[in-house]
């Protein structure tokens, strides 16, 4: 019942945004969205582990079909909708803070994202699965078609249906399994997916591996992200890293792992492969891009690249790796994109050509940017070690060669970022901004947060690997 | 013993204290707040090590990272070694905290120095005092942050913020080694903790292939860290930070990481001789490569940095030979003396209005006692004169290293020789002779603040009997630092019997040491003869020329790294960014896109109503049909007919 409130309050709010007339008196409605998600999920997280019955929804959706609007959390979704929860509230309140045409609008849609996203990361049943992951993307694209620049939506539209090509090879999976299975719930169906002939489980991991491998993306299915991730408006490109690129990871693990473990046996280590060569890629392209936005865009691609292929390791650490770095990168993602917003604002530039010094004239930002950076980079003791180092021995595990040539990251990581800080904020003050001011508590109350949850889970990382543990023990068993 | 955690903590509160309240705080509280929190640590290593009974002690403050199959504890492990480590780095530490409050007092980022430097404190004492080896990564990983933050401490200037940078990437180069490690650690230990690691170690035969893996990536970590070959462009050109930063993290503590991490690990390295030949020979050439290097530098802090360079080789020779104890020796006495000297040079800079080189300096000695004589002490330590503390040292090293092989000793005692000379050509040039620089900074000549005399005062008695803590055996006197760390190397004794055996007696011993101090004494009188006059001075950079400009120019490896590694990368950065992406990836899915969209033009051509295209269709499809249903008896017919 929980999980439904989740996916409900969101939805109320973002509606009433999107239908209010008025310009001024919507704020309040944001600030208690915000609050009644974060106290539902507080509350959902205390029960989690003594009351799950709370945490349940199943009623009948399509009775003729059999198909059930079943919504659950374990221990993997629950730190996916919380990720959802408190980053989306983060952005909320991120963008209110920036300069927006429309903001009721622009909101409402935000909040109408963080429902399907909720959606998705709670879904039991195939088709619900489904509708939220094709759902999620119909409010980012709107942003990007609104919000953005006259490219805008023409990139985004190629996203679009990029993505929606990928899900429809899904779409034809779930159908196939619904008819094998005369169910669509994704529990009952693994014991459907044992049962089929040998060939039909590889073609079935071909099908469902495309839909995630387009959304994250996985290298070559790449081609839409620098783009998209640069081009949009900052809202866009911080659900887009931030969150929808999460769908994928999820998907690999939440369907393909229990639906087609014998095609990852066999193709797990040409996916693999390509995850890395995509992740060494990625980076070396971040080192030398020279708009702000590109190199992040990047450089998350890169990250979403070690995520897919240690998921496929079937391995503890792999996949607890992925998790962890899926919540870890959430926010990283998302406050880098946030910080090249401000710099933006306060320089009118994302050329690194154009920018620096700025540790001068805004020492608060620096600090914030460092600490991210340092997230973002791995550096032990902050969020992105964790996920990192276990992931590089899974993959070091699943293979010597391909873990060393992934270890490569960990130096052009440090290239790329390193690069990206000096020639934003170290050096002389550049000529074109010579009068601007540090940020304030506005974007403070942003980047706090975001600097605390970079330390905090770095320092405590059982925070959140114990939350997964259960759910990772016994879903390696079952695939291994 | 839980307060051994306490010997980290006072550090990081002074870093959040200095940190946090950077700009509020008054700035006669800044250098106490940072100083107390060393001087804190100083002593709670003191009364640890006072407490301490020969066991190893294991603090487990809580479960760091769990997941099934994996438990690494933030756990911390005090024994013989740490607590030597600890004294160096809180001891020494405390001083250039001091040392600093004087140093950086008109810099405006007074406050934000204190932070670095008490954050850079923390992750060293993490470094030697956590329990295993990912404790050792975070303080590993966060030195390398902070020495980043103060070599770019005046970051304003894009040449420090460049060599911030190259140090982190070059030192990072180097942890993914370290990481490696880690990695072949777990898989083949299942655990990370020191005890339980070493204790399996046991298992394991002298060169065991698994072994010299795990030695040789972890060795690639201490290359990045200790500026070794081929990593060590970046410590160079570190000198870009503040000199109490060049004292501390480049010369004293941080650089010397690598070090310690193979003395921890000594029991792999002994089971993996493969590793410690590489090791040695690895050493030796940094060793002599630093010190050629160092003949013809003219800024007086590019000189200690090259020298510092040559020093750490002589420890991994040391190591190489598995004298380690004498590698750690030289650790300790280098600390003493090497940060003596930086600090001096940093004096030396202050009282020439922040001019760094010697060519403008000359008759010092009159003007700015204290540092001169401090500065002379310093020198004659490191070029190795009994009874100074380099002597001890360097000449364990060296006694070691004969008795493995003699054509490394003698490189060792070439190296020995450029070391007195560089050092004294430095000091020649330095306070000797008259004064060079300009009216102005003639007029401006003064000696330093007691703040920062009274640590040059202090180190410079380390520097001269600190080498008292290990006596050769010749002389029949104690060598405690040996019998403190000897439970250390037990499992090293026990896994492979050459280890600690020494054949050479006390006759050779002796001539050993004579033939060291022989060359010393002769190098220092040839410096003399050049430079003791103080009229002979290295002539502008424009006029060397020859073998002389390549070692000048430090044989021009940043320049080849330039073009092997920096260049071809941002050209496949290029390649990938604007022709793979673009030109390829791209444009087959967009062919994909155009393709369907063409295909779906085509089909509805099908059904435009023209009764000629529909009969074409037609009969093509019967042709089909018809091919699909007898094609292949007819192939076979038609085989049939050829065959006869």
């Amino acid at each position: 019942m929980l999980t439904l409130l989740l996916l409900i309050v969101p939805l109320i709010a973002g509606l009433f945004l999107l239908l209010n007339k008025s310009k001024s008196n919507f704020t309040p409605v944001v600030y208690i969205g915000i609050a009644v998600q974060l106290a539902i999920f507080v509350y959902a997280f205390i029960n989690f582990k003594s009351n799950p019955s709370l945490l349940n929804f199943d009623k009948a959706w399509l009775p003729d079909f059999a198909i059930r609007f079943h919504l659950g959390l374990d221990g993997l979704s629950i730190l996916m909708v919380g990720l959802s929860v408190v980053l989306v509230s983060l952005i909320l309140l991120a963008v209110k803070g920036l300069k927006y045409e429309n903001m009721s609008h622009l909101l409402g849609l935000i909040f109408l994202t963080q429902a399907a996203l909720i959606g998705v990361f709670s879904a039991k049943d195939i088709f619900l699965f489904y509708f939220f992951f094709e759902l999620a993307l119909v409010p980012v694209y709107l942003i990007a078609n609104f919000w953005g620049g006259e490219n805008s939506s023409k990139i985004t539209f190629k996203m679009l249906i990029y993505t929606v090509f990928g899900s429809l090879f899904m779409l034809v999976s779930f159908i196939f399994l619904y008819m094998r299975g005369q169910s669509s719930d994704i529990d009952s169906l693994r014991v459907t997916v044992t049962l089929l002939p040998n060939a039909i489980k590889q073609v079935l991991f071909w099908g469902l591996l495309l839909a995630f491998a387009i959304k994250m993306p996985v290298f070559p299915f790449h081609t839409w992200l620098p783009d998209a991730y640069s081009q949009s408006p900052t809202p866009a490109t911080m659900l887009l890293s931030g969150l929808l690129s999460k769908m994928g990871v999820y998907g690999l693990i939440r369907i393909l792992l229990p639906f087609a473990p014998d095609g990852i046996n066999n193709y797990g280590g040409i996916v693999i492969t390509l995850a890395i060569i995509g992740l060494i890629y990625g980076s070396i392209i971040a080192i030398k891009q020279s708009e702000i936005k590109r190199l992040i865009a990047y450089s998350s691609f890169a990250h979403m690249g070690l995520m897919a292929a240690t998921v496929l390791t079937l391995s503890v650490s792999g996949m607890q790796g992925a998790i962890f770095q899926m919540v870890a990168h959430g926010f990283n993602a998302v406050g880098l994109f946030y910080i090249a917003k401000l710099i933006f604002e306060k320089t009118g530039s994302r050329n690194l050509a154009q920018l620096g010094g700025m540790t001068q004239t805004a020492p608060k930002l620096s600090i914030m940017f460092m600490i991210v950076l340092l997230g973002s980079i791995g550096l032990p003791l902050t969020n992105g070690f964790i996920g990192e180092f276990l992931m590089l021995k899974s993959v070091f595990d699943f293979n010597t060669i391909l873990g060393v040539i992934a270890g490569l990251s960990v130096i052009f990581g440090a290239v790329y970022m390193l690069r990206f800080f000096q020639k934003t904020m170290f050096g002389p003050l550049s000529e074109s901004a010579t009068e601007i001011s540090d940020i304030g508590s506005k974007e403070l109350a942003i980047l706090i947060p975001i600097a605390i949850v970079v330390i905090v889970t770095g320092v405590f990382p059982n925070l959140i690997l114990n939350v997964s543990g259960t759910f990772v023990n016994t879903l390696t068993n079952l695939v291994r | 013993m839980t307060f051994i955690a306490l010997i980290p903590l006072f550090p990081l509160i002074g870093f959040l204290i200095n940190g946090l309240g950077y700009g509020k705080i008054s700035k006669t509280a800044v250098p106490w707040i940072g100083t107390g929190a060393s001087l804190l640590s100083f002593v709670c290593v003191l009364l640890a090590y006072l407490n301490f009974k020969e066991t190893a002690i294991i603090v487990n403050l809580f479960d760091w990272i769990s997941i099934a199959g994996l438990n690494v504890g933030f756990s911390f492990q005090l024994d013989q070694l740490s607590i030597i480590m600890l004294f160096v780095i809180t001891g020494v530490g405390t001083l250039i905290h001091l040392y600093s409050a004087g140093y950086m007092s008109h810099d405006e980022g007074y406050g934000k120095f204190f932070a670095y430097l008490n954050l850079f404190l923390f992750s060293m004492i993490l470094l030697v005092l956590g329990g295993n080896y990912l404790m050792m990564f975070i303080g590993w990983e966060g030195v390398g942050l902070c020495s980043y933050l103060l070599i770019g401490f005046w970051n304003k200037n894009t040449d420090y913020a460049n060599a911030a940078r190259k140090a982190f990437i070059m030192n990072r180069i180097g942890d993914v080694g370290f990481l490696i490690g880690i990695f072949l650690i777990l898989q083949n230990f299942g655990t990370l903790e020191y005890l339980e690691v070493f204790e399996k170690a046991k298992a394991f035969h002298v060169g065991d292939g698994i072994i010299v893996a795990i030695t040789m990536a972890l060795f690639v970590g201490a290359m990045g860290k200790s500026a070794q070959i081929p990593l060590f462009t970046w410590l160079p050109d570190a000198m870009a930070g503040p000199t109490p930063v060049s004292a501390l993290i480049h010369a004293a503590t941080m650089v010397t990481s690598g070090i310690y991490m193979i003395v921890r690990s000594n029991v792999l390295y002994t089971l993996s001789p493969f590793t410690l030949e590489f090791i040695a020979w690895i050493g030796l050439a940094t060793a002599l490569l630093g010190a050629t290097i160092g003949l013809f530098q003219n800024d007086i802090k590019k000189v200690l940095a090259y020298s510092t360079v040559s020093q750490l080789g002589y420890m991994f020779l040391g190591l190489g030979v598995m004298a380690y104890s004498s590698g750690l020796f030289h650790v300790i006495t280098h600390a003493f003396f090497k940060a003596l000297l930086f600090l001096g040079a940093g004096s030396v800079i202050h009282a020439m209005s922040d001019d760094q080189d010697i060519r403008n300096m000359g008759g010092l000695w009159s003007k700015i006692k204290i540092t001169a004589i401090t500065f002379l002490v310093g020198t004659i330590a490191i070029s190795g004169i009994p009874p100074f503390s380099g002597f001890f040292s360097k000449d364990e090293i060296l006694a070691h290293v004969f008795e493995h092989n003699k054509i490394m000793w003698a490189l060792g005692m070439l190296g020995s020789f450029m070391t007195a000379f560089y050092m004294f050509r430095l000091f020649f040039v330095t306070f000797k002779g008259s004064f060079r620089g300009t009216e102005e900074q003639k007029h401006h000549l003064h000696e330093s603040p007691k703040s920062m005399t009274t640590p040059l005062i202090v180190l410079a008695v380390l520097s001269a009997i600190g080498g008292f803590i290990g006596f050769p055996e010749v002389f029949h006197l104690p060598h405690r630092l040996n019998e403190f760390l000897s439970p250390i190397f037990e499992n090293s004794r026990l896994v492979n019997s050459s280890f600690g055996v020494v054949h050479i007696s006390h006759n050779l011993e002796l001539i050993l040491m004579g033939a060291s101090v022989l060359v010393a004494v002769i190098s220092i009188l040839f410096a003399y003869m050049v430079f003791g006059n103080g009229k002979n001075v290295p002539v502008a950079d424009s006029e060397v020329v020859g073998l002389k400009k390549l070692v000048y120019n430090k044989y021009y490896i940043d320049e080849l790294y330039n073009k092997v590694f920096v260049g071809p990368i941002s050209a496949i950065s290029f390649f990938f960014a604007n022709v793979i992406d673009k030109k390829l990836i791209d444009k087959i899915v967009n062919s994909v896109g155009e393709g369907v969209n063409f295909s779906s033009k085509k089909i509805k051509e099908l059904q435009v109503g023209v009764t000629g295209s529909y009969i074409l269709f037609m009969t093509l499809g019967i042709l089909l049909l018809v091919l699909y249903q007898f094609g292949p008896s007819l192939l076979s017919t038609f085989n049939l007919l050829q065959n006869k």
